[in-house]
């Protein structure tokens, strides 16, 4: 297999929060706790998990938007953890990110132009106005936007003509890769449709590789080659597509799929649901041994005492079971 | 009898960018015990629809026409006699609990206010019975958990509280308003069990609002299409996803993605967005995405025919099998 | 398929095509358009500003308007009551100064007074707010702490130092004026920019490389832009009745400059004689006050209408 375009080795995302009833004693929320994946050029890695499992701190992390605490982020063979301030500048023109809410991710006093143009002012500030203009146009047609429409404001779109705006932003520097947290999740069905295709044709012709992060297993499966299941800060399963959806291993991947509704009558009545018994632990003091052990149906003593790492399964996806090494 | 029935309901906003006609001569009922989704994308007029049988919409809004419950007109009603009704016979939950929770209110004060006021229970009785809900919507520990606080629970915690404390007065409609949309899938999964025992159990009536054709799929017996706040297609829930009629309601079913589809190819979808409220199209909201759209189509909207078997459609188009 | 655009080849064709673009761009109606749309709905806030506009034209003609100047003193006429006869539209006072003149001049340094120190107040408020919410942290913690112990300064007290140190002056008033009030628009700033800060618009920015001064000032200043001209609006009055205050006390404007504040403390001790010479100035202070209000009010509703 060919280098990976991103590799990330066993990031930690800790964020130091006042303890309950304290002044100064600080505990970390451990939001990401020993993430560790790579992403191979052209394709799309998907990452599934409920609120709370870290998955979009991961993104932010990625992006530099947020201080990670431990382990290495490698874009293009450079680690971006100790990068100076210029490096990261350049750096940043590779990597890019869409985000969850198409209005909120738009500044409402600029309009749609100005909006997508941003990046490029920033790193080639000799452009010519005509210049900008002209890709600017181009990424418009690129993401199905009228050019017509530049100097409309973020208000006068709809919720899936502001994700394009979105897309169109985060594709004008041409960057190998894009972090998209929960693209399609406030959008409407039949403009979800839509905007999954629009990344999955984006793909094909720029050759982009994706890290798509979303809650609903119905729209990753759609989208990614391969999968990472997180849950409380750590990943539980990565593996294809068909390994994960067809064969899933971990006890909350199985969990996990059971529960997604179908749009389907008769299946959905007929469907097990695996019930996950109690709440999410808290990523403050999180479970000893396995972090799923406390809601796992198959959880054993020795559970608590040994923390899983991650090892390939019968299915070829990688796991962090005990039950599978 | 129906339990509910609601005719040629209309619902307008006045607005400073001018009237908006959020739902258009909306007609439905529904029997004790029955089920009924309304399925729609935001702007439908859902949420709205429900705001208006329940009296509860923003200032700006009116609303004309007919709602009876248990025959009794609701419209026009005053805000006391509402009241009454609502919370008592009619209950709703909504998309985030904490908007419904007082979060500095105990858990048990506010569930035993609820029935101290409808059924006029003592304190103790009230409690007893506030307890007794809880443990049915699976609350592990009800008798501790009861005087917590909202901020206490998780939020799948915080959803079947209220959904608790909407079926204290054993209503006989529960009208959810996206009840599992802020919700992880696991919990989801939860809720919508809890739904389908309700119905089964207490045989509660129940109206869903929701976008989620899979949660529709699971609990409700007869799905309601909306679109531009028009009805597009009304049946029975088999008949909604095994034999869609209107080209919006198989437009949406054929665009959701789906575990069962192992293809990598694109996802049918239905082109261009949803319009704007503000300035409709005459005749068919749907005809700018239409791919059957005719001329007729833009001239005046079809009317809503009852077909064969219980069922209902908004669209010139010819039925087809 | 390549994206990037090639400037040098572009043909007669697409720049042809680019005209014709130009031609069918749409026009965008921005938020500012929006309220403003709304704020010319609003009836109250429209008469209001029509008066102020009259008030502020009234003020800075001033001696085209009035026969008198602010100083002279016609000897003929002292303490005289309002006449049309001898031109004395509001009377004259015990010097036999003209009263309408007087009020316009005394309007010109009130408004002044109210508009500049709000000005200043705005740009180091906003600067230093923006900043310390935008920064946060520790640098957050010290420039608000800084706030707070200038804030806890008794503001007499400092303008009394200020007054015992420099001498009288009106530029000081300004300064004591405006140093106070900018506490007030940095704290609003502030927690506004917080709560903008976790927007993702701001984090795209970031990812897209844009430095945090650009930021601040392209995405986070204009977004507040619309709480601080409502509180602006309501500052301005507030500033006026502070330097009236300060007259009264003696530590305003000094004699022979004049403004409400002080012509009305003039009045109020004349009023059983001479009872134009306290209503006028007032009633002007008090539409002005009135205007800017309700001003405050519809700009209010216009720039954030789901608050209503």
């Amino acid at each position: 297999m060919n280098e990976p375009i991103l590799s990330v080795k066993n990031l930690k995302v800790h964020f130091p929060i006042s303890k309950k009833g304290t002044f100064f004693q600080k505990v970390n929320l451990k939001a990401v706790d020993g993430v560790t994946l790579e992403v191979f050029k052209g394709e799309t890695l998907g990452v599934v998990g409920e609120s709370g499992c870290g998955k979009s701190t991961l993104a932010r992390a990625i992006m530099r938007l947020l201080p990670s605490t431990e382990g290495t982020i490698t874009l293009l063979g450079k680690n971006l953890l100790s990068l100076n301030k210029n490096q990261l500048q350049n750096a940043r023109k590779d990597i890019q990110m869409i985000f969850q809410d198409p209005l909120a991710s738009l500044n409402p006093r600029m309009t749609a132009g100005q909006i997508i143009a941003e990046p490029l002012k920033t790193f080639y500030p000799n452009l010519t106005n005509n210049e900008v203009k002209n890709k600017v146009s181009q990424m418009m047609n690129l993401v199905g936007l009228i050019p017509e429409h530049i100097n409309k404001y973020p208000h006068e779109f709809s919720g899936g003509q502001c994700q394009r705006i979105g897309i169109a932003r985060a594709l004008i520097l041409e960057p190998k890769i894009i972090v998209c947290d929960e693209p399609v999740s406030a959008l409407d069905v039949s403009i979800q449709a839509q905007i999954v295709n629009l990344l999955k044709k984006l793909q094909r012709e720029l050759g982009l590789t994706l890290i798509f992060i979303a809650h609903d297993l119905s729209v990753v499966k759609h989208i990614s080659d391969r999968i990472l299941v997180m849950y409380l800060g750590r990943p539980v399963e990565i593996g294809t597509r068909d390994q994960i959806y067809k064969n899933p291993k971990h006890p909350y991947t199985i969990a996990l799929l059971s529960a997604v509704p179908i749009p389907d009558p008769e299946l959905e009545r007929k469907k097990v649901v695996q019930i996950l018994q109690g709440d999410l632990p808290s990523p403050i003091n999180p479970p000893s041994g396995c972090r799923f052990r406390t809601r796992c149906p198959l959880a054993e003593k020795t559970c608590s005492e040994i923390e899983p790492e991650l090892k390939e399964a019968n299915s070829g996806a990688m796991v962090s079971c005990l039950k599978f090494s | 009898m129906s339990l509910l029935s609601v005719n040629n309901l209309n619902i307008a906003f006045s607005t400073t960018d001018g009237a908006v006609s959020a739902v258009n001569g909306i007609s439905l009922s529904l029997n004790k015990g029955e089920a009924l989704g309304i399925v729609g994308e935001s702007g439908s007029g859902k949420s709205q629809l429900v705001l208006g049988i329940l009296g509860l919409l923003a200032q700006n809004g009116k609303t004309f026409g007919s709602v009876k419950f248990h025959d009794k007109e609701l419209i026009g009603l005053s805000q006391n006699e509402l009241n009454k009704i609502r919370g008592d016979k009619i209950s709703m939950i909504f998309q985030d609990p904490m908007t419904s929770l007082n979060p500095y209110l105990r858990i048990s004060k506010q569930m035993t206010e609820v029935l101290m006021l409808h059924k006029n229970l003592s304190y103790a009785e009230a409690k007893k019975e506030s307890i007794h809900m809880l443990d049915m919507v699976r609350i592990p520990e009800a008798k501790n958990r009861i005087d917590m606080y909202p901020h206490e629970f998780s939020g799948g915690m915080r959803q079947r509280v209220m959904i608790a404390m909407s079926l204290l007065c054993k209503p006989d409609l529960l009208i959810a308003d996206e009840p599992t949309t802020a919700l992880d899938v696991t919990v989801q999964a939860q809720i919508v069990n809890l739904l389908q025992d309700l119905k089964r159990d207490l045989d509660t009536a129940i109206i869903l609002i929701t976008h989620d054709l899979g949660v529709v799929a699971g609990i409700c017996d007869n799905v309601m299409v909306m679109y531009a706040g028009r009805t597009m297609e009304y049946g029975s829930v088999n008949n909604i996803f095994y034999n869609p009629q209107h080209p919006y309601t198989q437009g949406l079913l054929r665009s959701i993605p789906r575990l069962t589809d192992d293809s990598y190819s694109d996802l049918p979808t239905i082109p261009g967005n949803p319009p704007s409220l503000l300035n409709l199209p005459i005749g068919c909201p749907f005809q700018e995405r239409c791919e059957y759209s005719v001329e007729k189509c833009s001239i005046k909207p079809p009317p809503l025919v009852s077909l064969s078997n219980n069922r209902k459609k908004a669209c010139y188009r010819e039925s087809v099998q | 398929m390549s994206v990037i655009p090639t400037t040098a080849g572009l043909n007669k064709k697409t720049l042809a095509m680019q005209t014709l673009n130009k031609n069918l761009e749409v026009k965008g109606r921005s938020l500012w358009k929006d309220a403003f749309n709304r704020l010319s709905k609003n009836k109250a806030s429209v008469v209001s500003i029509i008066i102020l506009f009259l008030v502020s034209l009234a003020v800075i003609f001033a001696p085209y308007l009035s026969h008198y100047q602010m100083e002279d003193t016609d000897w003929g006429s002292i303490g005289l009551a309002p006449n049309f006869s001898t031109l004395h539209f509001f009377g004259t006072d015990d010097l036999g100064r003209d009263v309408f003149a007087r009020t316009l001049y005394g309007g010109r340094m009130s408004l002044m007074i109210g508009i500049i120190s709000s000005v200043v107040s705005i740009v180091i408020g906003i600067t230093y707010g923006a900043t310390a919410g935008y920064i946060g942290g520790k640098t957050d913690d010290i420039m608000m702490r800084i706030v707070d112990i200038i804030y806890s300064l008794p503001f007499m007290f400092f303008v009394i130092l200020l007054m015992t140190f420099f001498g009288r002056n009106i530029f000081l008033i300004f300064v004591a004026i405006g140093a106070v009030n900018w506490l007030d628009m940095a704290r609003i700033v502030r927690g506004q920019t917080l709560s903008l800060k976790s927007k993702e618009f701001i984090e795209a920015a970031h990812a897209g490389g844009v430095s945090s001064a650009v930021i601040i000032f392209r995405h986070i200043v204009p977004n507040i832009l619309g709480i601080v001209i409502v509180y602006v609006t309501l500052t301005i009055p507030q500033v006026i009745l502070t330097e009236s205050f300060l007259s009264f006390l003696g530590l305003g404007v000094q004699e022979p400059a004049t403004s409400w504040g002080v012509l009305i403390n003039d009045g109020a001790q004349n009023v059983t004689v001479a009872w134009w010479r306290l209503v006028f100035p007032a009633a002007f202070l008090v539409v002005t006050l009135f205007c800017f209000n309700f001003i405050g009010d519809g700009l209010r509703d216009a720039l954030d209408p789901k608050d209503r």
